[in-house]
């Protein structure tokens, strides 16, 4: 933000190549989180004796594997320097279809085909409006964010709907298989998240949206279709969230105007604690699914203990912002100045 | 006045627009057009009015303040237990609390934002979780009602002065107090520098991180201000008052033509984006729509808002870079 801060700091250092010294290693943003994940399993492994439980741990991703999903999309459109707030709306509306088509009697593989076509025309919306007009993204975000959720609210009123196939809710309740108990949710999010990482770290369309994130102009004039990237990368976005809104609608069962509210800012929150430079251009999906796995996991071993979820909010809040200024001020005390 | 006229004088265009809405649900409800009822619609948007020109005072250094609900939502629940805890204490001394408190938690944004350089959007992030989970602290999770409330703590903002409400007033000094600082001190100025081009008001002498300290400061003087009187207003204090208020205020400052981008933005314009969007709410009900409605259309308003602003602004884009293309326009986040 301030013009004196040319040095970038450790988190948002693209390397040209691989580190060589050791100090390069320690000093990158994904060493720091993989030191505090450990940090947060001792901690919640000291405090509560069934922390460290298989089928705990495991039934414990049900409770962020659809941000986690969300997140991913979220990683790149922030490498672009865009965001999307209506994220948690998407979810609404796409919830709300979903929910409407079930009440006619849909059967379960309409249902999803109906969440993220939902999805898809959301992200559509908003890349439109976006790269169309030239608006910023935070701003049409807003908007579309009271807009999506607007409908919901109108269409349901103070309503609910619960009837869905069980089929369905297999979708968002359910494990692999029997004999490996982990979510199905969960194992998405993994293979989602090795697709994104490969595409981001070692494909030719990755490195663009670095170039994009790094400065848009000049990757423009380098020939990379700049707006035709960011508007896919929206209805990627939309996509996920009707994912995401497939799996939550059929773990909670039901389809509330309420539904998913203040996930967006949950899910920037992981996406900027990965590592991922809010100003653009720098980012790991490592870093962003080590971020998932140290904000799940605090907040899964604290409810253990019975601390109650606003108040882990207070240790989220305090994670992002001290975890974020840590590096910057200690690398400012080493070199000497204020 | 032509339209193209009329679009170069935003704030007088917009002016309009609510003249047209006021007349337009006067057809349709005649009593919401009456002095008491409009009076009361001002009474309502009074905390709009205030907390928009502060968040435009940040947005003008190219920053936001997502944290002011919560701060707003946390000095209120201190200043209930502050009055449950001493009823002997005068009002004045609760709002002068109020605004200290209020202003040293936006302080601590500043500090984060000015000092250590971490973008304003992820600290006021992480503060807005903070002091929304420091409310439920220190109530132990607890509601206070109007029974907690001593009768001058909560009698102060339905009181009057010279015959209009206190609320509207101190919006009033408010709205005053920021239109003196934006438009005639050197402070005000320096905040339109630094947006504009921060680049050149470093050449100009123009400290940002003094810049952006005070504002984040500010903005929390007023939400703590606010605070107060939210909750002596309404007669309750909890976890949740004024949940996701935050972005409402972004989107009245959108609609009054602040730019995201910073450095573009003035009072009056601030002060009708916020006075559009709370015509709409209380209007709703007047007229026999579902206040369900509310958030559709606020997101349509916002999204046409946006839409004219960035027609305009391309405009005049023009008009000083005379001949030279913005070819950077479509790839600006």
């Amino acid at each position: 933000m301030s013009l004196s801060d040319a040095k970038p700091s450790p988190r948002y250092a693209v390397a040209d190549r691989a580190p060589r010294r050791l100090s390069d290693f320690l000093l990158r943003w994904e060493t720091i989180l993989v030191v505090l994940l450990i940090g947060v399993v001792v901690v919640n492994a000291l405090i509560s004796p069934f922390f460290l439980d298989f089928y705990n741990l495991s039934d414990a991703t049900f409770n962020f594997s659809e941000k986690a999903i969300l997140a991913l999309a979220m990683t790149l459109l922030i490498i672009v320097r865009d965001i999307d707030l209506s994220i948690a709306a998407i979810i609404a509306l796409a919830s709300l279809a979903m929910g409407m088509a079930a009440q006619a009697g849909a059967p379960t593989l309409a249902l999803i085909a109906i969440g993220l076509a939902v999805g898809v025309l959301c992200g559509a919306f908003n890349g439109a409006l976006v790269t169309g007009f030239g608006l910023p993204s935070i701003v049409v975000t807003i908007g579309t964010m009271s807009l999506f959720r607007g409908i919901a609210q109108v269409t349901l009123g103070d309503q609910a709907i619960t009837k869905y196939p069980a089929s369905f809710e297999a979708i968002g309740q359910g494990y692999i298989s029997d004999r490996a108990p982990i979510p199905i949710s969960f194992v998405l999010f993994l293979v989602l998240a090795v697709v994104f990482g490969i595409v981001l770290h070692r494909t030719i369309i990755g490195r663009k949206l670095f170039a994009i994130g790094a400065n848009p102009v000049a990757a423009l004039f380098s020939g990379i279709a700049v707006n035709r990237i960011r508007f896919w990368l929206f209805v990627l976005m939309g996509l996920m969230a009707g994912l995401a809104a497939v799996l939550l609608t059929g773990r909670i069962g039901s389809t509330r105007p309420n539904i998913a509210l203040g996930f967006e800012l949950e899910v920037v929150t992981m996406v900027v604690l990965g590592g991922v430079s809010i100003a653009g251009g720098a980012g790991t999906i490592l870093g962003v699914a080590l971020a998932v796995f140290v904000l799940g996991l605090t907040t899964f071993g604290l409810s253990l203990v019975n601390v109650p979820g606003i108040v882990i909010s207070i240790l989220n809040g305090a994670l992002l912002i001290v975890s974020i200024s840590a590096p910057v001020v200690v690398s400012r005390l080493l070199r000497g100045r204020t | 006045m032509s339209v193209a006229a009329l679009l170069r004088h935003r704030d007088a265009a917009l002016a309009l627009i609510i003249a047209a809405l006021i007349g337009a649900i006067g057809l349709r409800a005649p009593v919401f057009v009456t002095p008491e009822s409009l009076t009361g619609v001002l009474t309502d948007t009074s905390f709009l009015f205030m907390l928009t020109l502060a968040q435009m005072a940040v947005i003008l250094t190219r920053g936001i303040d997502l944290s002011v609900a919560a701060n707003l939502a946390l000095t209120g629940m201190i200043a209930a237990l502050a009055s449950r805890a001493a009823p002997g204490l005068p009002v004045v001394g609760i709002i002068g609390l109020s605004v200290a408190l209020g202003a040293a938690l936006g302080a601590l944004n500043g500090a984060f934002v000015a000092f250590v350089g971490i973008p304003p959007i992820v600290v006021t992030l992480g503060t807005l979780s903070i002091y929304r989970g420091v409310i439920f602290l220190i109530a132990g999770g607890a509601w206070l009602t109007s029974k907690d409330m001593n009768t001058a703590f909560l009698a102060f903002p339905k009181s009057t002065l010279f015959g209009a409400p206190i609320l509207i007033v101190i919006a009033a000094l408010v709205s005053l107090f920021f239109w003196a600082l934006l438009n005639h001190s050197r402070i005000g100025r320096g905040l339109y520098a630094v947006g504009g081009n921060p680049v050149a008001a470093r050449y100009c002498g123009i400290d940002l991180r003094v810049q952006q300290f005070l504002v984040y400061t500010l903005a929390g003087a007023v939400s703590g201000l606010c605070g107060y009187l939210w909750v002596s207003r309404y007669g309750i204090a909890y976890t949740d008052i004024a949940q996701g208020y935050e972005l409402t205020i972004i989107a009245a400052c959108v609609i009054g033509g602040v730019s995201i981008a910073g450095g573009v933005g003035s009072v009056p314009g601030a002060l009708l984006g916020a006075l559009f969007l709370g015509i709409v709410v209380n209007a709703l009900p007047v007229i026999n729509v579902s206040p369900f409605w509310q958030m559709l259309i606020s997101g349509a308003v916002i999204l046409g808002a946006v839409v004219i602003n960035a027609r305009s602004e391309r405009r005049t884009g023009k008009l000083i870079l005379r001949g030279a293309r913005t070819t950077d326009k479509g790839a600006r986040a």
